[in-house]
């Protein structure tokens, strides 16, 4: 069979793509009018910001496709089976399929030559071109794409002002209310909206509105509107709308049933869609149909969620019902409003503004009863109302982008024996659009009573502490040897760092040795911590917080030859940020020359044990805070573990350094040193417990040796000590580490000896090791090239990173 | 698949240009490494198995190019890279992000060449 597709935009990828991956045979031709590949329009406004075409566009689909690029079709002739392109070539089909898209609607208002619209990306382009030369912009629209649109013009730097002809901003979206809240959105980025007027001319440099507004514009975008493509099938006699479109019935055949028409070109059921998901459905139709099967297109649903400038906004269901329920408030700017049946006890619909939280857990529920009072869920969020997955009926929507029930996931759960939410969505679809729903798997895998198991990931049936036991018995050596004798496939980021920390703390060495350097996360693998930019930062090593005034004065020199933002950690260390990777070596070699070594911020490791001035010049200090924080942090530099480690001593009970905080925290006493273990900062804050009092510097630093050694021993990956030690139990603990109970002390004692005995500066190794610095270099082919991606902005007298535009949220 | 670029330039001559990165054995098995073609960031990895795969630098996640520093493992039988951003993983294969399939990353033909590493970014 012969399949040809005229247009190449999202829909025909799509109806290709689930064409090829049903295993289609014959012969697939597409062709594109844009000279280029089909590319994301839901990303668009990307481009504008620094996104590159590579990045929008589609990936190749496999298989039997040819795609023709900027190869316009002129004429079908539906006798002959044929189509006939712009230059004269002739495609011969079996199968036609229209996926020619629509064309932006230009009202026809005087001087509207002058204006823009916003579909391609040679628009974007005109775009581009006409504001590097303007300051300031006006989108006629305020819609979805328009409020796109307008987030493109302020990226590009404009002043930038929304026409919408209806009284509130999206008005297909939200209601009233909601639109008010989103305006105070809106205004508050610095744009300026105009809603209830629509444009009455347009001259060079200026807009005038209807109301006889004037707003001074050197760039003018319409988004008021998609018309369908239909001039293709007019001319063929093909059966249209009254008002545009091809019309289609439910199995997206038109008129002439050896030609199909999908995306937004097509109309169905007296409707012509613009949004992606019901294309995609038209998309799954039809090649469902062309392969013979039975396939309907039940209607899209128009709910929506979306990020637009930073704002959520979502609505579902129908927007309007005999009773609503409103939850506003005006300073946080979130506006959330169910509508409800009379009989309050159905969910008709919703919207949802500055907060999309209930989106995902409410819209499933559409047409069905509620088991929480609509306040309840307004207030607390759906999770806060109690409800989950389990109160679901099995015909529920829960992916309304693949259209997947509660009952086709729970059906592939328990037949397909799935585990995790990554397993839902690989075989049912469902999740794999937008997104939204994936909180709801996750509700239902847990309603359905799916254990989690202990295995580390699909490479190993093992949880950490089975594979530290593993390699600690079996005397492995090597991540291969591992996974060839007690795992499968070649890992993955959870089980090659833990891995490597496994093989770290048995066997020592460097981390960028030999196999163990591919082990490695970014971190370690540059022994430095990735930011948001690409760029790392660099962390020496200040024992204890104490430093002295020339080695401050070489960090100091240090940041400013290489450009560096600089700032106090919460750790009493100095953070030096803003660093390529080329030049990571070369600010090591300056810190390494003056003294310092690695800081192990990167690891996954002891970072820093914090300290009050102490007794040495305090007046109320008991003991030596300082003195015992360098000799710990000395100690323990550089040991591997299943997560951070911090710690901190405190030189009296008026503990400054915040020591119960820490991993491992020592409050002086009158008589020696109270050791708290297991409390943490961070997410969960939790105040470290007691396990032993009054020890001298012996008996403390032994104790610590055990906690940590059983500790990296046992503890499951990425387990703080806080989880751990609630885990064992605080009793448990003291009598392995203290009473050793389990008489491994004496093999806790001696793997610490390895360590300290063992411990290198894994920096000054580094620069020691001319195969190890190799990996220092921006690009492989030009290694002192720096990053063209990376920018930087001043901010308060130093150096902050341009913001980078994100594709997928 | 076949791809027929209809530019009028180039209509004619479409022999692939290879653009020479590194030597193969600057490549570290399950490693990637970041090269610089005609202004494109290109992330190049070497297989356990010794396949090479090029790709898109670019993590469409956070917007930094970043790829060729992800952990490269497999996910089945699929090699993958993860991105060192936030985790998710992309095929070497296709480009697919298989933690959310509408997203993907270019990829592009690479080959050894006389020992050296090329890859055709036209």
């Amino acid at each position: 069979m012969r399949i040809v597709v005229v247009g190449y935009g999202p829909t025909a990828h799509r109806l290709v793509e689930s064409l090829t991956g049903r295993g289609f045979t014959g012969t697939i031709t597409v062709l594109g009018e844009e000279p280029r590949h089909a590319y994301d329009r839901v990303a668009l406004t990307s481009y504008l910001t620094g996104a590159t075409l590579e990045d929008l566009t589609y990936p190749a689909p496999e298989g039997p496709a040819t795609v023709r690029l900027a190869e316009r079709v002129t004429e079908i002739d539906r006798d002959r089976r044929v189509v006939v392109t712009a230059g004269g070539h002739e495609e011969p089909y079996d199968v036609l399929v229209l996926a020619t898209g629509s064309a932006p609607f230009v009202p026809p208002v005087p001087g509207a030559e002058h204006a823009f619209v916003y579909r391609t990306i040679d628009d974007l382009n005109a775009i581009r071109d006409a504001a590097s030369g303007a300051s300031a912009g006006v989108v006629v629209g305020g819609g979805l794409l328009g409020l796109e649109a307008a987030d493109a013009l302020r990226g590009l730097g404009l002043a930038t002002h929304v026409v919408e002809m209806a009284p509130w901003l999206m008005p297909r979206q939200v209601d009233e209310g909601g639109g008010a809240v989103l305006r105070g959105h809106v205004e508050r980025l610095g744009l300026s909206v105009h809603t209830g007027t629509g444009l009455n001319r347009i001259e060079p440099d200026k807009v005038v509105l209807a109301d006889g507004t004037e707003i001074d514009a050197g760039v003018v975008v319409f988004s008021a509107g998609i018309r369908p493509r239909d001039e293709l099938a007019f001319q063929a006699g093909l059966e249209l709308g009254e008002r545009g479109g091809i019309v289609v019935d439910d199995a997206m055949r038109t008129s002439d049933p050896a030609i199909y028409a999908i995306g937004e070109c097509a109309l169905v059921g007296g409707m012509v869609y613009g949004l992606v998901a019901p294309c995609f459905s038209m998309a799954e139709v039809a090649a469902d149909r062309i392969l013979g099967g039975e396939a309907v297109f039940t209607g899209g649903d128009l709910s929506a969620k979306l990020k637009l400038l930073g704002v959520d906004v979502a609505s579902f269901g129908q927007l309007s019902g005999a009773l609503d329920v409103t939850y506003m408030d005006p300073v946080a700017g979130v506006y959330k409003k169910l509508f409800i049946s009379d009989d309050a006890r159905t969910l008709l619909g919703g919207i949802c503004v500055g907060d999309a939280g209930p989106y995902s857990l409410l819209r499933p529920m559409v047409g069905r009863e509620l088991s929480a009072s609509p306040s309840d869920l307004l207030f607390a969020g759906a999770g806060g109302a109690g409800l989950s997955g389990a109160d679901f009926p099995d015909d529920a929507q829960v992916c309304s982008c693949n259209n997947v029930t509660k009952g086709q996931i729970c059906t592939a759960i328990h037949e397909l024996g799935l585990t995790d939410v990554a397993g839902v969505k690989k075989c049912t679809r469902a999740g794999t659009s937008c997104g939204s729903c994936v909180p709801a798997l996750a509700s239902i895998l847990a309603a359905e009573g799916v254990a989690l198991s202990k295995a580390l990931c699909e490479h190993f049936e093992y949880s950490r502490p089975e594979l530290f036991d593993i390699v600690r018995v079996r005397g492995i050596t090597t991540f291969s040897q591992l996974i060839t004798e007690h795992g499968r496939g070649r890992g993955c980021d959870i089980c090659k760092p833990a891995v490597a920390s496994i093989l770290a703390s048995l066997n020592g060495g460097h981390v960028l040795e030999g196999e163990q350097a591919a082990l490695q996360d970014t971190n370690d693998h540059f022994l430095a911590n990735l930011q948001k930019n690409g760029t790392y930062s660099v962390v020496p090593r200040i024992p204890g917080g104490e430093i002295t005034p020339e080695k401050l004065i070489v960090i100091g020199e240090v940041a400013r030859d290489f450009g560096l933002y600089t700032k106090i950690t919460g750790g009493q260390r100095i953070d030096l940020l803003g660093a390529r990777v080329e030049q990571l070596p070369k600010i090591w070699k300056r810190l390494v020359d003056a003294g310092f070594e690695s800081g192990h911020a990167y690891g996954k490791a002891l970072r820093t044990v914090k300290s009050c001035v102490g007794s040495t010049w305090c007046r109320y200090g008991v003991q030596d805070s300082v003195g015992m924080a360098i000799a710990l942090e000395l100690r323990y530099r550089g040991l591997r573990s299943p997560h951070k480690l911090k710690s901190a001593v405190s030189g009296c009970a008026r503990e400054c350094a915040e020591a119960r905080s820490k991993d491992f925290g020592i409050i002086a006493t009158e008589n020696g040193w109270n050791l708290y273990v297991g409390g943490n900062g961070g997410f969960k804050p939790r105040h470290a417990d007691l396990l032993a009092s009054d020890l001298s510097d012996d008996e403390l630093v032994r104790t610590i040796d055990r906690f940590l050694m059983f500790y990296i021993r046992t503890a499951d990956r990425l387990q703080r000590t806080s989880a751990w030690v609630q885990a064992i139990g605080l009793d448990y603990l003291r009598d392995v580490i203290v009473g050793d109970s389990l008489g491994i002390c004496a093999d806790l004692d001696a793997a610490m000896e390895r360590h300290v005995g063992g411990y290198f500066d894994e920096w000054r190794a580094t620069l020691d090791d001319p195969d190890k610095l190799r990996r220092f270099v921006s690009f492989v082919n030009a290694p002192d090239t720096p990053d063209p991606s990376i920018v930087f902005e001043t901010e308060r007298d130093q150096i902050k990173p341009v913001l980078l535009e994100v594709t997928r949220a | 698949m076949t791809i027929i670029q209809n530019h009028p330039e180039t209509r004619t001559g479409t022999a692939t240009a290879w653009t020479p990165i590194c030597a193969h054995a600057d490549l570290l098995p399950e490693r990637g490494a970041a090269a610089l073609v005609a202004g494109r960031q290109i992330a190049v990895f070497r297989t356990f198995d010794g396949r090479l795969f090029a790709v898109g630098n670019r993590d469409p996640f956070s917007g930094a190019y970043v790829i060729s520093r992800g952990i490269v493992g497999t996910r089945g039988e699929e090699p993958v890279v993860s991105a060192p951003m936030h985790k998710q993983s992309f095929s070497l294969v296709t480009g697919m992000c298989l933690d959310d399939p509408a997203t993907a990353i270019p990829t592009y033909p690479v080959r050894v060449h006389n020992g050296t590493v090329e890859v055709s970014v036209a």
